[in-house]
């Protein structure tokens, strides 16, 4: 399936979606950008961290909601849309409701194993309690926890090294909370570097992401992570993150850079020609590190 | 010798990070001070990361975010980020670090919601993974700009708890252990009073004095009584510090 076809499909206005779930790494940054493409909105969107991405689609006009632990830039510094959301209903406003990491993993571990509620021991005493209405407090052998309710999203876009066409897919290198979000979400939209035949799959079922019948659309989109990083496929462009905290800082500056990055470009595949090859060119791999093998023999 | 106040504040870090302790360290400066700890004096030091890495070696380059390829070669464990907080939730973390934007008396960290002159609060980009750091880890180190503003007697938020009003605050409301244990500005360094929780001035870097740094400080900042100038980098420290940021996309 055709990225656009998976987001027109799978992806309706009001809709929640997880994404950017690895945190750092494997940001399916053309699925934003297709999202803002088709004019999607009312979403609300589901993640630890984002890195930009959400900044994106808040700057674009398709966030209704925000259930995240932090929308910014990582190596940047600040979200100037989400600030401008927040403090000037530009372009509207937003709800937000506040997680730390590691609640919002818990939310979707809830989610995940049919669980109404996990107790952690974590921000108690802190201001998120106040601001993020579906927290409770509790007490447990009267010690106080925190009740962080299950989350389910209704799709989890989620970004990996390669999958067969039935959506059995293989990711590495850190998950952050991708697992959580594939097992809680109600579908999944799978984007890969590479198809590759089943056999190849079912050769390594440790390294297996989720179960392939919550996938509903599996897409094969080259390079879809960029500027964020694929182990084994490309690296970060760190610059790129600093020309959109510049880029980005005016009304004005961001509607010039979604018309370059995003509206400019139908997809992918024109994004990379105004990206420039030798640019490209610098991110892929300096050298391979494959893992030993491993015998599944028996 | 000639070094940048962020080489300076690096160098502290790393003089945080105990030989053998399992340390978060996984934000811009401290990414450099875990480095610089394992190459001096802290060779058995473990780096957890959470998005879902544990280390025990320097990763091979500067590191822009703990998330970089370069964090996964030669990791102990790529894993899944609920596995690392459950350890940090368990206690196995001696030492944490975050950054700040805002920070009081007592060690509460603000990086949500600065109320200002606006009908509405600045919003800053929020906890991340700060907040469970603070409520957690065994000890807290906190690096942030000092300026006047920035310290100030009472958040107006907190994202990341500290010591809340003082005495027996963390213990009141359910946290199990830990606390900030240090504060590395770019002016001083600050430490915390084990009975009541209030930050006091531990050492100010070369050229501050207790009072110009007081000066920067929101509440009426408490000294240690053998407070001194903090102790500059030593041109080893340098040499791996610019080693791995030879560019100086932190350090300079």
């Amino acid at each position: 399936m055709t990225l656009r076809d998976a987001i027109a499909q799978f992806v309706p206005d009001g809709s929640s979606v997880a994404m950017g779930t690895a945190l750092e790494a494997l940001i399916p940054f053309a699925a934003g950008h297709e999202i803002i493409r088709q004019h999607k909105r009312d979403l609300t969107l589901v993640g630890p961290i984002s890195d930009m991405l959400f900044d994106q689609l808040i700057g674009a006009g398709c966030v209704k909601k925000i259930v995240a632990a932090w929308v910014g830039n990582v190596s940047a510094g600040l979200a100037h849309n989400y600030r401008r959301a927040y403090e000037e209903q530009i372009p509207h406003a937003i709800e937000i409701f506040d997680h730390s990491n590691f609640t919002i993993a818990l939310a979707l571990l809830a989610g995940g194993l049919g669980a109404p509620y996990i107790p952690t021991q974590t921000l108690l005493g802190s201001d998120l309690i106040k601001t993020n209405p579906t927290f409770r407090e509790a007490e447990f052998d009267g010690k106080k926890v925190l009740l962080v309710p299950a989350l389910q999203p209704d799709v989890a876009i989620l970004h990996v090294q390669r999958s067969d066409e039935n959506g059995n897919a293989h990711a590495w290198g850190h998950l952050g909370i991708t697992e959580e979000a594939a097992l809680a979400s109600k579908q999944i939209i799978l984007i890969a570097e590479e198809i590759v035949p089943r056999e190849i799959i079912v050769s390594d079922p440790n390294r297996v992401l989720a179960p392939n019948f919550k996938v509903c659309a599996v897409v094969h989109e080259p390079g879809c992570a960029h500027p964020s990083p694929v182990q084994g496929y490309y690296n970060r462009d760190h610059e790129f993150y600093h020309e959109y905290h510049r880029a980005t800082r005016t009304v004005e500056g961001n509607a010039a850079w979604l018309k370059r990055w995003v509206y400019g470009v139908n997809d992918r595949k024109e994004f990379f020609r105004e990206l420039g090859e030798s640019r490209w060119r610098a991110l892929q791999l300096k050298e391979h590190r494959y893992a030993a093998p491993v015998d599944y023999g028996y | 010798m000639n070094y940048t106040p962020q080489e300076l504040m690096v160098a502290a870090a790393a003089r945080e990070i105990r030989d053998g302790e399992i340390v978060f360290a996984g934000m811009r400066l401290p990414l450099i001070a875990f480095a610089l700890a394992k190459n001096l004096h802290a060779p058995n030091a473990i780096g957890l990361f959470e998005c879902g890495l544990m280390r025990d070696t320097p990763s091979p380059e500067l590191l822009y975010t703990m998330g970089d390829p370069p964090n996964i070669r030669d990791a102990l464990w790529a894993t899944r980020m609920i596995n690392i907080m459950g350890l940090l939730q368990q206690g196995y973390v001696d030492l944490g670090f975050i950054g700040g934007a805002e920070i009081d008396r007592f060690g509460n960290l603000n990086t949500s919601y600065v109320a200002g002159d606006n009908a509405r609060a600045t919003k800053l980009p929020g906890s991340g993974g700060a907040g469970d750091i603070a409520s957690l880890s065994k000890r807290l180190c906190v690096i942030m700009a000092h300026e006047k503003r920035r310290l100030v007697e009472r958040v107006s938020y907190i994202t990341s708890s500290g010591f809340g009003d003082g005495d027996g605050w963390r213990a009141r409301v359910g946290l199990p252990r830990g606390g900030p244990s240090a504060v590395i500005t770019t002016l001083g360094v600050l430490g915390f009073d084990a009975h009541t929780g209030e930050a006091i001035l531990r050492s100010y870097h070369p050229g501050q004095t207790i009072e110009s740094v007081r000066a920067e400080t929101g509440w009426d900042l408490r000294v240690a009584p053998d407070a001194r100038e903090t102790i500059p980098p030593t041109a080893r420290e340098l040499e791996i510090i610019r080693q791995y940021d030879p560019q100086g996309f932190w350090t300079r």
